[in-house]
């Protein structure tokens, strides 16, 4: 029997209210593109907003639904816990498990399948992240942009649906950021994973072409087509370039 | 030299330190998880031993697991006997006694990991239990050993808590401390010196065992050993 469609409202609904000593962040959102940038300066409340997002910190009101599903909501008291919500981050700092080689950090979200299938995922994530070669390694071995790329891996090897990106690529240098963020884009699409991303460099986000809230002090700023919210920011770019 | 009392003082220390073990890795785990407020309160009385005199904690362990209160009636009916007097109610006072030695490497070590790996971790879907197994304990080897050693040394060296509670019998509750006491009350200043000699030397040799593997830890960044 087929599951009635009930709420099953597609994308990322959130509702959120966080304060972290004198800064207050508060911003709703309803991301349902695929591909979406949170874009700001640093110390905008990025990193938190996805904190909160994945289920890690609590906040005064949170309420956060992913594909009609409720994750968090202080109102009725549910709040799923950050393994359950089949929601990947991949903070600033790789976090890599320093015990472990990057195939066995790569592996480590991968419990429900079995060794076979482990061993091909794990492959398949690292030829994406372009790190197959590094499998043996141990994280202390790597590079700022090697072990980011691990770390990308690892979160997208359980297939989140939702998969939270805090400045992913920051230790990679420019042309291997846009060919990783290419393959990316084609992985996730395919694979039907949303992405938030949170950055504070225009030029990821115009790249992308993606819909942009902009964050300014914890508030929403604007949003829209990148093209537009972030055209000041475009101006910009292109007025330093011809100088 | 009293072969008995050793072995006792070895197979107290021995049995004392696996149950802290496996009593304080979870605990020490939860104090470092968990981010209820009253965790502080749990932590503190697991400090307490550490402040307390022996004597105190003998004392009250003494009452508590005596015929007086509801608690000794039901662990003496349960198992046969009264807890006090017995090697069992040393073990007791020997794991209450050594708890914080155990519990504080392990909290310190615990606390010394990154939150960001451990929010990889739990966002992957480990279970807590799986987080102490392969994140907490591997990353904080040195820590377990130092908890390992320093709860089985201390539970070695303890004195007022055995005198309160065990008593002084042979093969259940004299151990080389208790037997030391003994001898010096006797003025038989050369058995105690050799008891006393026995005490130092062998948690001598242990602290060195231990402080040359950290020595070697710290050593060239060049080889990287997987133990």
């Amino acid at each position: 029997m087929p599951k009635p469609p009930v709420t099953t409202k597609p994308g990322l609904e959130f509702e959120i209210d966080a304060r972290r000593g004198g800064f207050h962040l508060q911003v709703a959102g309803d991301f349902t593109d695929p591909w979406t940038v949170i874009f700001g300066p640093s110390g905008a409340g990025k990193s938190t907003l996805l904190r909160l997002l994945a289920g890690l910190d609590v906040g005064t009101l949170v309420r956060v639904a992913l594909n009609g599903r409720v994750l968090s909501d202080d109102e009725q008291r549910i709040a799923v816990r950050p393994g359950k919500r089949q929601t990947g981050l991949v903070a600033q700092e790789p976090s890599l498990f320093p015990h472990l080689s990057v195939a066995e950090n790569v592996g480590y979200g991968l419990d429900a399948l079995g060794r076979a299938g482990r061993v091909r995922r794990v492959e398949e994530m690292l030829s994406l992240v372009g790190a197959a070669e590094f499998a043996g390694r141990r994280p202390q071995d790597l590079s700022g942009g090697q072990a980011q790329r691990v770390a990308l891996a690892r979160a997208l090897a359980p297939a989140p649906l939702l998969l939270l990106l805090d400045e992913p690529f920051s230790a990679l240098d420019g042309a291997a950021s846009d060919a990783l963020l290419e393959r990316m884009q084609a992985w996730v699409t395919a694979n039907r994973i949303q992405v938030v991303m949170a950055t504070h460099d225009a030029t990821d986000a115009l790249a992308l072409g993606a819909e942009v809230l902009l964050l300014e002090e914890g508030r929403k700023a604007a949003q829209g087509p990148a093209a537009q919210v972030l055209a000041a920011e475009r101006t910009r770019l292109i007025e330093r370039l011809g100088r | 030299m009293d072969l008995q009392a050793f072995l006792l003082t070895l197979k107290l220390a021995t049995v004392t330190t696996a149950i802290l073990l496996a009593i304080c890795i979870p605990l020490a785990a939860w104090l470092v998880l968990g981010r209820a407020r009253w965790l502080a309160v749990v932590e503190a009385a697991a400090t307490l031993p550490l402040v307390l005199p022996p004597t105190v904690l003998g004392f009250f362990l003494l009452v508590l697991l005596g015929p007086r209160t509801a608690v000794g009636r039901g662990i003496a009916a349960a198992i046969g006997h009264p807890l006090a007097f017995s090697f069992d109610g040393l073990v007791v006072g020997s794991v209450i006694y050594s708890l914080p030695f155990a519990l504080q490497p392990l909290v310190a070590g615990f606390s010394a990991i990154p939150a960001s790996q451990l929010d990889a971790a739990r966002l992957l879907g480990a279970s807590p239990a799986r987080i102490v197994r392969t994140i907490l304990v591997p990353l904080a080897k040195p820590s377990l050993v130092a908890a390992i050693v320093l709860s089985f040394l201390h539970t070695v060296g303890e004195f007022g808590v055995v005198l309160m509670l065990g008593g002084d019998i042979p093969g259940a509750t004299r151990t080389l401390s208790i037997l030391l006491y003994n001898q010096v009350e006797n003025f038989d200043y050369a058995a105690a010196m050799r008891t006393a000699g026995l005490l130092v030397v062998f948690s001598m040799v242990a602290l060195i065992l231990i402080y040359s593997r950290a020595r070697t830890r710290l050593k060239p960044q060049g080889e990287r050993s997987r133990a």
